[in-house]
């Protein structure tokens, strides 16, 4: 069997939004697949330097948030909202023995998983190449379409 | 099929959900030799059709699953 080819695009920096492209790129290199994930615009915020268990959710415009008490928009953009819907969706995470980002960043990179943060993001955001986890490439949409083109499956999330 | 299946490794997944248990599983068995076999166990329900999965696409065998009270073992044979 030809070995399978992934490549994910992830493009958002939020705690939930985190943990798709890295749950799935783990699984696929334990299944044999090549895989590579391009980091673009604020999923750039998972590979740089001491973030990734730094990562926060908003309560704000999610109404499948879980909370404790049923808690209006308004409410939800009060100040120390987004830390303790945070803390909350760590806690969850850790009593069900879900990884955190940054072991499942470690993992990623352990078994192969090609780590590419989008240069151009990276200029606009003004985050340098020194900013940016060991192991990473550098480049842009082409790098990124290169190793789509001959993938079996292509995620944007 | 007659007898106890021979054991050569242990790897414990209680507790863990996903995708640990299946990474921790490509790990152990990656020290195996050809044709050992790992025992897993498991507490995520969803263990046990990922298990499969994980066996049909890296080419392993899973010789036996057993279902206790909450928990999932799997003897998997190291073929690929």
């Amino acid at each position: 069997m030809a070995q399978k080819k992934m490549t994910i695009i992830a493009s958002k920096g939020s705690l939930d939004m985190a943990y798709p492209p890295l749950i799935l790129a783990t699984t696929a290199a334990a299944m044999d697949m090549d895989v590579t994930i391009f980091f673009t615009f604020f999923g750039l915020d998972i590979i740089k330097k001491g973030n990734a268990d730094n990562l926060k959710i908003s309560p704000i415009g999610n109404p499948a948030m879980p909370m404790p008490v049923p808690i209006p928009t308004l409410v939800g953009s009060l100040p120390g909202m987004e830390a303790m819907a945070t803390a909350m969706m760590k806690s969850m995470f850790k009593k069900h023995g879900v990884a955190t980002i940054g072991q499942l960043l470690e993992l990623a990179k352990e078994s192969g998983v090609k780590l590419i943060a989008c240069q151009m993001t990276m200029d606009v955001m003004g985050v340098k190449q020194e900013d940016v986890i060991d192991g990473v490439e550098f480049g842009g949409a082409a790098m990124w379409m290169d190793a789509a083109a001959d993938a079996q499956i292509n995620l944007f999330i | 099929m007659s007898g106890e299946i021979k054991v050569d490794q242990i790897l414990d997944c209680k507790g863990m959900s996903c995708p640990l248990p299946i990474l921790k599983t490509k790990k152990a068995v990656e020290a195996l030799s050809k044709d050992q076999v790992l025992k897993v166990e498991t507490t995520d329900p969803g263990s046990k059709n990922d298990m499969a999965s994980w066996a049909k696409r890296t080419g392993n065998e899973i010789l036996k699953v057993d279902e206790g009270s909450g928990t999932f073992t799997f003897y998997i044979k190291k073929t690929a």
